[in-house]
Parts: C-alpha cells; structure tokens; sequence
C-alpha cells in the first residue's frame, strides 16, 4: 500500500498549518515502509487536537477518553497481543490528565509505540497553559504567565523506567519518520516526543530548535556509539560534571577521544541527557533496553499455570452428593 | 433432651486474628454437607488488624441452618460463640434471652477486661449466666493440651482455638465430622495440618468430657433436590458466573479490576480458578479498569469490570463512552455503605439511582440485581447475554452482603446453561449499521476488511463517521435507547416470588433483602395474611407486565435498604400509593422486624 492509500476519506480537520498535519503525513509514509498491515493496526488515541489521527487513518482506531488511551491500548494488547497497537497522544493528554496511565503503561512496558505531540499548550480547548508550557507563558488561562514548573516528559518516562524514550520534531520529516520507525521496531511501550507547533495558540514555541538559523546553537543529535558532536563548526561536545550536564569544547580540536559517546544502554547518562530542558536540547534515541513484555508475561503465566474447564470449576473444592 | 426444633441462628464472634470468618466457613460446608439449608452473614471490621481485645476490632460471622428452605441469615442467635469479653459485649444484645452463649473464659480475664474498657471489678459472665445458658470453657488450655507434643508458641498454640471450637460444634450439632475433617485436610497441609486436625478432634471429644450433652442439638436432613452440591458465595458465584460466559458464548474475557471492599473478592476468586478464556488484570485505578475492558472489548473479547460505588463513579465516564461505542461490557457494583468510604463492609443498596442515572448524556444500560450467591450465576450469564447479544454495557447490582454470605448450591448441568450468541463480526455491514433489533455488528480488531474507527464524537448511523448533524443525533440517542429497551424481549416471564395476583397486598423488593422480604412474606402468609412478594431482577429496563401485576393489588410496598430509590422509580409509574420500608444500618433486615413493620403498613 501507499501512504495515501492509509488516508481515510474523512475531511481533516486541524487548524491550517498546524504541525500535526505532518505528523499524520509522515505516519503513514511509515506505514508503507513498514508495510503496516491494516487490519491489524490499530491507533488508541485520548482527547485533544493530536487524538483525531485515527479518523484519518485508515486501519483500526479508537478515538477514547481524554488521558486514557495507555488504559484503552492495554486492553487491546491484553485480548490481541498480536495487535500492532500504536498510541497517540498530546501534552495535556498523557502528561496532565492521563498522567497516571501513562507511567503505568511505561512500567509494565506494554508493546506500544506512542506519539506524544508536545506543544506545550492546550489547544482544542483554545489555548490555555498545560503541564508543559514554560514558567512565565501567557495563555488564555495564564495571562500574567505561568507560575507552574514545566514536566519534561522523557525524565517522566526516564522515572518510570521506561524502556525506550526518544523525540523529534515535526518539521523534521525525515527524523521523525526514522524515530516513528525506531520506536514501532521496539520490543515494549516506545515513548517518542514530537515537539509540535502550534500555530494558533502557542505559534513559534520551539523555533529555536526547528528554524534552520538557530538549530545549529539549540540541538543536537544522539546516535547510540557515535560522538556526541555540538556546533556549527561540530567542534564541542557534553560532559558530565557533578550530575549536571556541560558543553566542553574539544581539545585538541577534531580530538575525538575526548567526545561523550552516547550510548543508549547507559541510564544515567540517558537521564542526564532527558534532563536537558534549557536552550540546548537533544534529538534521536535517548535511552532503550529490553525487558519483558506486560501483556507476553500475562499470556506465558496463564500457560504456565494452566487454564481450568468450566466443568472443573464448578466441582473444584468441597462437593458432595445428595 | 435433645431439643428438635429445626432452625438455628449461630453467631461466632471474636478477634479479628481468632479466625471467626474460617471457623463460619467450615462450620457452614460442614453444615450443607450434613443435610442442612444454610445462609450466612459475614460482619467484619473496616481495619485488617485492630488492636487486640477492643470492641472495634471484633469480627463477626452468623449463619441460620435448618432442616427445611432458609432464605436469610437470621435474626437474633440461639447460640452466641465469643472469644473474648469484646466479642460478647458487642454481640450480647443479640442473643435470644435464655439462648446458649459458649464464652472461652481466657478471654474474659482481667487484661481482656481491660482491653474492652470494662470497670476492673465488672465480671460480664456473671450477669450472662442469670439471662443465658452459659458454656464456659478455657479454649486457649484445651487447645494448648491437645497440641503439648508439637513444641509451639502460645501465639500458633492461639491460632488453633478456633479449630478446638470447629470441634465442639460439629459435636454439638450431629455434624458429619469425617467430612469437616477431610474439609480441612484439603484446606492445610503440611505441620498446620496436622495441628488443626489434633485441634480439631480434641474439640470433638470435648463435648462428651465436659459433659455438654444437654446442650446437643441433632438437626434432621433438609431434603434437598438430587445433585452434586457445594457452598457458593457471592464472589463465587460472579467468578464462576464468568467462567459459565465463556464457556457458553465461546468468546474469551477480559476482567480488568482495582482493588476496592468489597468487590476486589471476584478478582481474588478469578485468579483462583484460572478459568479456560478468562484473562485478568490489575489495573492502576478504576477508571483504566473500565477502559482496558472496553479496549478488550473493541478486540473482541468480553470486558468485564468491578468495583463498589465510589469506584463505579470514577467508572462513569468510560460507560458514557461503552455507551456511545455500542461496545459489550459487563460491570458489576459490589454495594456498600455510602457515600464515599462510608461503611466499606457493610450492605446498603443505595447505588440504585446511580447504576440508573450516574452517567452524562442520555446513557441508557440495563441494569440487573443479584439476589442471593447462587443467583449471581445466573445474573452473569444474562448479563453477558444481553452485552453481547445488544451490543450495549451492563450493569450488575450486587452488595456486600451477598459477597461474602454463602449457600449451599446445587452445581447447574452445563447443558441447561442460558445460551449466549455474540453479535457477529459481519463486515457486509458498515460499522453503525444496524440489524432489525437495532444492534451494529461486533467487527474486532483483526478481522479482515474490517478496519473502522470508534470514538465518543456522535457518528453518522450507519458508517459511524463523525457528525455533529441535529437530527442525526436525535435519531441515534433514540436508537441507543431503542435497542436497550429491545432485551425485555429475552426476558423470562414475570413471576410472583410467593403469593398470588389474588393477594391484598404486595411486597416488592430488589437484590439482597430477597430472604428477609421472602420470610417475613410467608411469616404473615401463614398467619392468614394475603400477601405476596415480588422481587425485581431487571431494574432497567422495568419487566413489561410489571405495571400490569403491581395494578392487581390493593395494596403496594417496597422495601429495600436505601431512603427510598426504588419506589421513586415505581412511584413515576403507577397511579397507586406506595409505601417505602427503609433501612441503612449497614445490616440485614431482621426478617421478624420486617414482619411487624409489613403487618403494621398493612393495617394503617
């Protein structure tokens, strides 16, 4: 099938110009390259302007309750394991009213790739602060500025363990169809950022990392085993001081011996790297290991234990004739 | 003399740590299996462990067995077993006066005196021998003589009091002993076997030693219909209830729960049976519990979902969305005192008006009541029928009375089972396109050519599409409602419980106050009174010959364990008066009470 092929005929219906259209557009180039299978691919969407894709798609969908959609895809999971279940979701959403869900879903590490759209504001409620706008925003519910601290979703996941965190942005098609396929690769809950402009409520909110002037100076990019390089000229790099993350310039320059090599396995590391929330942020895979599969256990200990027939049941225990 | 009257109220009492619920469970099985009806009545503290010897902390457990049909557990006991001095003062009262009050003095001493904050000088007992026929026996020296070769502490030696007591009143009720015996070498094993064995036989001798012989009681058979049978709790009966859904509708279950008194039982007993098709799962809240059953259900599997009132609130929102999903669910209120933490172990039927309206939007669902233990069997598989067969959420009434209270059961023939045919996954349909009884197909994830979306937007009828269009809405809130009301069609004739449509007056009742309306009922009937009960299964939609039988009577009443929820719902549809017996102390109606309350409201 073709990308388009995967569009439904429904009219979408997000503001123009919204980064959400291009998260649904390279959804679906993901799926011809994977091959997704509509049948049985289903999209568990919440509550908000990102929780409409599944009406667009074409394959299985279920547009739900606002913040319950990890509750709903487990479900799913647990009565079709085989499912190719994804998640999508927003801000408000995942990290605000179904906050709860989600670090549930992430500890038992239920196999969903999830897309949190991040764009720091609530949007299809027209425009009021969420739980990760920055200290100080104006919003229609905040006009003298946000008093609340900003969560930053991959130390969330990072806190409840799980087993894979990444972002991307969508006015980077290429890297977010690579992450949307990175993270579908993963064996268990694949938690992917998308910083995600909105352009009526919070219009620019991320420019810095996504205006090909500024990039350079405000992002880099993690590769696991390859040097972490930052700067126009890809002369610094990061080091580990105290638990606190700094930029180091090489030296001797092009030293390379010297450059934080990233490495995906290593936690603390991964959750230095999550923790940096401030003008200078990473890109790619943060973090990934291998655990076990919630719904995979549940199914191996009900065939380890065995499943008992109606009949027995019935007669298990004390009985007796009369 | 061996008395030969053929009913008997029990009630044991003691510690939260003397076993109380154990010793009544076994005293029970024991019972049923020697030939007798039994119904219990479980009355536990809210705490796991309150502190010792204090009134707070005592655990209570009654049961009524007789040698013909009992439907309750009784009102006041004819035999009040206490372990401590606690136990009797919170139970003294209700003791038949001149009944048998069995008392192990070690809990009577100076120290569990004071730990009931009794005056130093005030001995309880001493008034209980002028008002009862007291039998007073250190326990705690028995059991300890009876284990003196097993080298235990006085805490395990403790522990076994309860089996001593097993003993004595297996003895002093002609209960087959070898059964009780087999009955708890299949509970134990290992060293504690073998203590409770030792402990329970030295119990058994104790009557004829102590010379308790004037106090045996030889109960006849109660001639039950043939079958295989055993005991059945509320819990039981849901669980197993369940297991009886997927073998009868071949379709595999989801039961996704939070912990919550007094519902988390039925997660307790499904992960017990392990039952071919049914999968469980601890979810983190109430609220992912009823949406993971409603994303199972969307894959085709039955989702079933539990709680007790302030939990089916949080629950509220996922049923509006089952509701607008036309999605299978099952949900089950195990009721308690409310509102909010209220009286989380004690009964009270006070979430009618919630199961009924406790949605947003017009979110109608059928709602039905259990009865009593081996009834919840059958509400399970007439819940799933309906879910699956109309394509709707169910709501199923229960309350902590039946949850806990048991009853011997007869175990049903499988092939006589309710039949259950899921709606099928028919693709040649569009999603939203209904058959004649108004039901969308069933299209799970994975079918082929079956891809669609669901989502809590209204749809289009037909292709379930989005559409915010006026009459659209109008014509699917009346569909939604159509096709609920179309389950009347399955249901079973209506049925007066006792009496006749020739009767004056009617007693009408729902879920667990089924014994007590039923024996207070056939109390005034054999007194010369005409009155019949009818007890409501299908709380919504209503029986269709309801308004029909209830115009037949002079008289109307209701009785139900709330300040009056029911009989509002009646009240909206006949003409008629109405009268309303409440009660919400956390109890039982006592069936003798009812009567005198029943014979006044006939007389005013």
């Amino acid at each position: 099938m073709k990308a388009k092929d995967y569009l439904t005929d429904q009219d979408v219906r997000w503001c123009p110009g919204c980064g959400d259209y291009s998260v649904l557009k390279q959804l679906t180039e993901v799926f011809e390259a994977i091959g997704a299978d509509p049948d049985n691919t289903v999209l568990i969407s919440g509550i908000g302007c990102s929780s409409r894709l599944p009406y667009y798609i074409n394959t299985y969908g279920l547009h739900g309750l606002h913040g319950r959609a990890p509750a709903i895809a487990t479900g799913v999971k647990l009565a079709s394991p085989d499912a190719d279940v994804w998640l999508v979701t927003g801000d408000g959403d995942a990290l605000s009213i179904g906050g709860n869900h989600l670090i549930h879903l992430l500890r038992r590490n239920v196999n969903v790739p999830i897309l949190l759209f991040n764009n720091e504001v609530y949007g299809l409620t027209k425009g009021q602060y969420s739980p990760t706008s920055q200290p100080g925003q104006h919003s229609r519910s905040s006009p003298l500025g946000s008093i609340d601290q900003a969560l930053n979703p991959l130390t969330l996941a990072m806190g409840a363990n799980a087993s894979f965190i990444a972002r991307s942005m969508d006015r980077s098609p290429a890297h977010l169809r690579e992450m949307m396929i990175a993270a579908k690769a993963h064996h268990g809950s694949a938690l992917l950022e998308i910083y995600q402009n909105c352009n009526v409520f919070n219009d620019g909110a991320f420019e810095r990392f996504s205006n090909k002037q500024h990039t350079i100076d405000h992002t880099f990019h993690v590769e696991h085993g390859k040097p972490i390089l930052i700067g126009k000229d890809q002369d610094k790099t990061l080091q580990l001081v105290q638990g606190q993350v700094e930029v180091i310039k090489l030296s001797p320059a092009g030293d390379l011996s010297q450059a934080w090599t990233h490495d995906i396995h290593d936690p603390i590391k991964a959750y230095a790297l999550a923790r940096m929330a401030g003008d200078l942020r990473p890109f790619g895979i943060i973090y990934q290991c291998e655990r076990p599969v919630h719904e995979q256990e549940v199914h191996r200990a009900m065939a380890e234990q065995g499943q008992q027939s109606l009949e027995v049941i019935l007669h298990a225990g004390r009985i007796w004739e009369v | 003399m061996p008395d030969s009257s053929h009913k008997i109220v029990i009630l044991l009492a003691g510690d939260s740590g003397d076993g109380v619920q154990l010793l009544g469970s076994q005293l029970t099985q024991g019972a049923a299996q020697s030939g007798q009806d039994v119904r219990t009545l479980s009355d536990f503290p809210a705490e796991i462990r309150a502190p010792k010897g204090s009134i707070a902390g005592i655990s209570g457990f009654q049961f009524q067995m007789a040698s013909t049909a009992v439907h309750e557990p009784g009102g006041q006991a004819d035999v009040l077993v206490v372990f401590n001095v606690a136990a009797y003062v919170k139970y003294r009262d209700q003791l038949k006066p001149g009944g048998i009050l069995l008392a192990s003095t070690d809990g009577f001493d100076k120290r569990s005196r004071a730990l009931a904050k009794l005056a130093p000088d005030e001995d309880p007992l001493e008034e209980a021998r002028v008002s009862f026929r007291t039998l007073e026996c250190n326990f705690q020296t028995v059991t300890k003589e009876a284990l003196k070769d097993m080298d235990l502490g006085s805490k395990a030696v403790s522990r076994a009091k309860n089996m001593v007591v097993l003993g004595a009143l297996t003895w002093m009720y002609a209960f087959d002993y070898i059964m009780v015996r087999e009955a708890l070498a299949n509970k134990f094993s290992g060293e504690l076997a073998k203590v409770n064995d030792k402990a329970f036989m030295a119990g058994y001798y104790l009557g004829e030693t102590a010379e308790w012989s004037a106090f045996k009681h030889v109960m006849p058979s109660h001639t039950l219909p043939k079958g295989t049978y055993r005991t059945l709790s509320g819990s039981q009966g849901i669980a197993m209830g369940l297991a009886a859904v997927a073998h009868q509708s071949q379709r595999e279950l989801v039961f996704a729960g939070y912990p919550i008194t007094p519902a988390s039982d039925i997660l307790h007993e499904l992960v017990r049976q392990r039952s071919k098709g049914i999968t469980t799962f601890q979810a983190e809240d109430e609220i992912a519990s009823v949406t993971a059953a409603i994303g199972a259900s969307f894959a085709g599997k039955m989702g079933v979902t539990a709680s007790s009132g302030p939990g089916i609130s949080l629950k509220a929102e996922g049923l509006g969305l089952a509701v607008m999903l036309e999605l299978p669910l099952i949900v089950i209120n195990v009721q308690r005192g409310g509102p909010s933490t209220g009286m989380p172990t004690k009964m009270e039927q006070s979430d009618l008006m919630q199961a009924l309206h406790g949605r947003h939007g017009e979110a109608p669902m059928p709602v039905i009541a259990i009865k009593s233990a081996s009834h919840a069997f059958d509400v399970m598989l007439m819940a799933a029928k309906y879910a699956m067969e109309a394509m709707t959420p169910v709501m199923v009434l229960s309350d902590a009375f039946i949850a806990s209270s048991a009853e011997p059961w007869r175990i049903p023939d499988l092939s006589q089972l309710l039949q259950i045919r899921p709606t099928e996954a028919d693709i040649s349909r569009m999603p939203y396109e209904r058959d004649a009884k108004g039901v969308r197909p069933w299209i799970p994830v994975g079918t082929p050519g079956g891809a669609h979306r669901l989502g809590g937007l209204e749809k289009q009828e037909g292709s379930g599409e989005v559409s915010y269009d006026a009459d659209n809405h109008q014509a699917l809130v009346q569909a939604r409602q159509a096709k609920v009301m179309g389950i009347q069609s399955s249901y079973p004739e209506l049925t007066l419980n006792l009496g006749s449509k020739s009767d004056d007056m009617l007693v009408i009742g729902w879920g667990s106050t089924y014994g007590s309306i039923h024996t207070a009922t056939e109390q005034l009937r054999r007194q010369g009174h005409a009155v019949a009960h009818l007890h409501l299964v299908h709380i919504y939609p209503l029986h269709p010959d309801l308004d029909a039988v209830m115009a037949e009577f002079k008289q109307l009443v209701v009785v139900e364990m709330n300040q009056g929820q029911l009989v509002n719902v009646l009240r909206a549809r006949c003409p008629k008066h109405m009268a309303f017996i409440g009660q919400t102390s956390g109890k039982p109606f006592d069936a003798l009470s009812l009567t005198e309350t029943l014979l006044n409201t006939m007389s005013s």
